[in-house]
């Protein structure tokens, strides 16, 4: 046997042990492990799988074990996440600080830091939420106006972010902010991590039109931070920024089943259609529409895993990032609208007190931001027009 | 800007309605509607109500000897684009277009008046199942003496909460028929029902529930059931133009204020193009729209053809209007705050209402023999 072999029998003998049975059920946002100071299991299968999992290193495989991780290489990172599709095993920790800071962390954090944040995120233990945008600055990100004034030790930071996603519920944010307010508009931000709880944090929710309340207006009113909280060099905030947005935006592209929910479109098809004497679904328009959503998303199925495996090997996706999410997202946009066309007026129902749960008609409309965070559809346009065709 | 002629009396309904609607039944009326119901699960506001019967908006398609003002397809179409602009929540279409065309080629007396009076609230049930298929009847009628009793289950049927009676198509041993029944008669159970855009729709549940009136039966029937189809479906896209039109008015309003590297959204040439292509969308929406509901005043042989075109267009440039609104307002787009999400909840709900754009392109596709 390889050692690529070995690695599949062990990971799989230990999987089938180790994996409670409830925790490889399909799953809704509802049912996401977020982890942080206040989390609250939402079952006791849930921690067991969490602290199992951490043990192993295996909230993030590919992470050095001095910083959580179980050092696995890129195919055995592979092997992993087939093993648990296999059994549908659920991610057991999701979470910004994976997905987004830690990989720039990886990058541009310094040692002590990487040993200080890192563990903190594998184990679940910290909730990150990200500071970027601000009322004047969303597609012009760099424009942001939140200031860090120097005041010898630290930072005294004031301004307003705004589509703070879970700043309600985070523990700590990785945040954008102006310290440099002489140097060019790029130029003169840093990357700073500061704790919510510090004096002068506060947050207001939002409502999304889906129902549900996950964005928030986060206001920092001469917030404390410490000068060691800078990720990179003062000034050079942008260059960590764009890095984490590029892992952000393969993330948001990605994003098929964990928010989206199971709905097959096929079944759903079959069951709310119906087929015809010849064994076609009976609406042959509609039937022509999910032929042309389903080679779309074949192609783009395999565009991701190409992207995963450059990944794996190493290499950095770079301004590539942007034609994932810009693809990703108008594709999950396209599948909700055919599972509404489906669904007729039987997807129209609407429980105002649950409506972000299981619906289809949120879930539909929550699709309608994935073209929006993360960067706009138009801003991906811009990139890779610019970025790789370089037109203008 | 916009190519339009309308006669004197439609000029008169359309700012009569424009100013009604967007001072009394607006999207703050929809929005209180949304927490007053839970989401629906409730009758209209019967302050709306009496002013729609004062309006004389119940007896619009209704000769005056029905008790009606008799004004046409196209000034109903004229109140329904205002209806559509506001979010109005109000029964036009259930009632005053649906129940009141069926209750007129039926050349009922009673019923119609006290209709168009706003004396009684009737809604329409046709349909019974989770896509448009008003050909696709199983609810059956027997008959009992010189009455018929009712029993099976219609679904989604727009305005019945609170309505007073519902009309409803079922199978007679005389084929198709279309009957009234009270709605608190026995044997009648309604299940209010909550949505994305908190209309009012039920589902209607009959068990040997007795006929008020069989309004017509057999072949009869059919015509008239595809008279007020016909004509439901041509104001309902009217409805959903008036949406659209509204969603990419305010979109950009919005284009010309927000500004993004130190200039307005407006300035940037990807997204004039895609405004410009929805003002095009939406101007050969109102074209076709118009045409549909003139044909039908005029009985023009075209005017089922036009009214399948109507909201097949209408529904496409609804879905294109919000969703571009949507993404156009960035974040702020996605907010339950801000108007937009309304539009584009009620735009998916009206998509489906009296058939979507593959429901009506494939007959039209049947039409052409392909
Ligand atoms: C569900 C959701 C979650 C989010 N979570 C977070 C979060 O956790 N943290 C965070 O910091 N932010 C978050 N955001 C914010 C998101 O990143 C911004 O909304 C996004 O970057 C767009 O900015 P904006 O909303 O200001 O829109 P604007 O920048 O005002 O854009 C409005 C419209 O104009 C277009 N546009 C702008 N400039 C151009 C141009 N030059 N050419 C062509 N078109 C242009 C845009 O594409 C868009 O369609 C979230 C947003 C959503 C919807």
């Amino acid at each position: 046997m390889s050692d690529l072999e070995s690695f599949r029998a062990s990971t799989r003998a230990w999987l089938e042990e180790n994996c409670p049975q409830p925790m490889r059920a399909p799953m809704t946002e509802a049912d996401i492990c977020w982890g942080g100071r206040n989390w609250q299991f939402q079952s006791e299968e849930q921690q067991i799988w969490l602290e199992r999992m951490v043990a192993r290193g295996w909230t993030v495989p590919r992470w050095p074990t001095a910083y959580g991780g179980a050092g696995l290489s890129g195919d055995e990172d592979r092997i992993l996440a087939e093993e648990m599709e296999r059994i549908n095993a659920r991610p057991p920790l999701q979470s910004f600080g994976i997905w987004m800071l830690g990989p720039a962390l990886l990058q541009f954090g310094t040692e002590e830091q990487k040993r200080h944040y890192l563990p903190q995120i594998a184990r679940g233990e910290i909730r990150w939420c990200q500071g970027y945008s601000e009322p004047g600055a969303g597609s012009d990100l760099a424009g942001v106006q939140t200031k860090g004034v120097d005041q010898g030790e630290y930072f005294e930071v004031s301004g307003q972010k705004i589509w703070t996603s879970y700043a309600d519920k985070a523990d700590w944010i990785f945040c954008l902010v102006r310290t440099e307010p002489d140097a060019p508009k790029h130029k003169g931000i840093s990357f700073l991590l500061f704790d919510m709880a510090s004096p002068g944090v506060s947050t207001k929710p939002i409502q999304l039109i889906s129902g549900a309340s996950p964005f928030c207006e986060t206001f920092f009113d001469a917030v404390h931070v410490p000068k060691d909280q800078i990720v990179g060099a003062r000034g050079a905030g942008w260059s960590v920024a764009k890095y984490l947005l590029t892992h952000e935006r393969e993330m948001i592209a990605g994003t098929d089943s964990a928010l989206f929910g199971s709905a097959d479109l096929v079944a759903e098809a079959k069951a709310h259609i119906g087929l015809d004497s010849a064994g076609r679904l009976a609406d042959p328009i509609l039937r022509a529409q999910i032929a042309d959503f389903l080679v779309d998303e074949a192609a783009f199925e395999a565009e991701l895993e190409a992207a995963r495996a450059w990944m794996r090997a190493g290499k950095m996706i770079g301004v590539q990032s942007a034609r994932l999410k810009y693809t990703g997202t108008e594709l999950n946009k396209r599948r909700q609208e055919l599972l509404m066309a489906v669904g007729g007026l039987e997807a129209l129902a609407w429980d105002s007190a649950n409506a972000a749960d299981h619906e289809l008609a949120s879930l539909w409309l929550r699709s309608k931001g994935n073209s929006i965070e993360g960067g706009t559809s138009e801003v991906m346009l811009s990139i890779l027009s610019k970025g790789v065709l370089e037109l203008g | 800007m916009s190519m339009e002629i309308l006669t004197e009396d439609q000029q008169m309904v359309r700012d009569a309605a424009a100013g009604f609607l967007s001072a009394s039944a607006n999207v703050d009326s929809l929005r209180q509607r949304r927490n007053a119901t839970q989401g629906g699960r409730g009758a209209h506001d019967p302050a709306l109500l009496q002013a729609m019967a004062e309006l004389g908006w119940y007896g619009i398609l209704l000769p005056e000897d029905q008790g009606g003002v008799d004004l046409g397809a196209r000034a109903a179409g004229l109140i329904a684009q205002e209806a559509g602009r506001n979010l109005s929540p109000l029964p036009f279409l259930g009632s005053a277009v649906l129940a009141a065309a069926v209750l007129r080629d039926c050349e009922d007396q009673d019923w119609a008046a006290k209709l168009a009076s706003g004396e009684i609230q009737i809604a329409f049930a046709f349909e019974e199942g989770g896509k448009h298929a008003p050909d696709h009847v199983a609810m059956q009628a027997l008959a009992m003496g010189n009455s018929y009793n009712l029993s099976g289950a219609k679904r989604h049927v727009a305005d019945l909460t609170g309505a007073d009676f519902v009309i409803t198509t079922a199978q007679s041993d005389q084929g198709l028929g279309l009957f009234l029944l009270a709605t608190q008669g026995t044997g009648v159970q309604i299940d209010p029902l909550a949505t994305v855009d908190s209309g009012n729709y039920a589902h209607l549940q009959l068990d040997h529930a007795q006929a008020e009136a069989v309004l017509a039966i057999g072949e009869r029937a059919e015509t008239v059931l595809a008279n007020a189809l016909r004509v439901g479906r041509a104001v309902a896209a009217a409805e959903l133009l008036g949406l659209a039109d509204e969603a990419a008015t305010r979109t950009s309003a919005y284009l010309k204020e927000r500004k993004q590297f130190g200039m307005t959204l407006a300035s940037f040439q990807a997204l004039q193009h895609r405004a410009a292509d929805l003002y095009c969308q939406i101007e050969s929406t109102r074209a076709v729209v118009a045409a549909a509901l003139d044909a039908i005043d005029q009985a023009d042989p075209q005017a089922e053809s036009l009214s399948r075109v109507a909201k097949a267009k209408a529904t496409k440039t609804a879905r294109l209007a919000v969703s571009e609104a949507v993404q156009m307002h960035g974040g702020i787009g996605m907010t339950d705050a801000l108007d937009i999400g309304l539009f584009m909840k009620k735009a998916r709900a009206a998509a489906e209402i009296l058939g979507d754009h593959n429901h009506h392109s494939e007959w039209l596709l049947q039409q052409k023999g392909l």
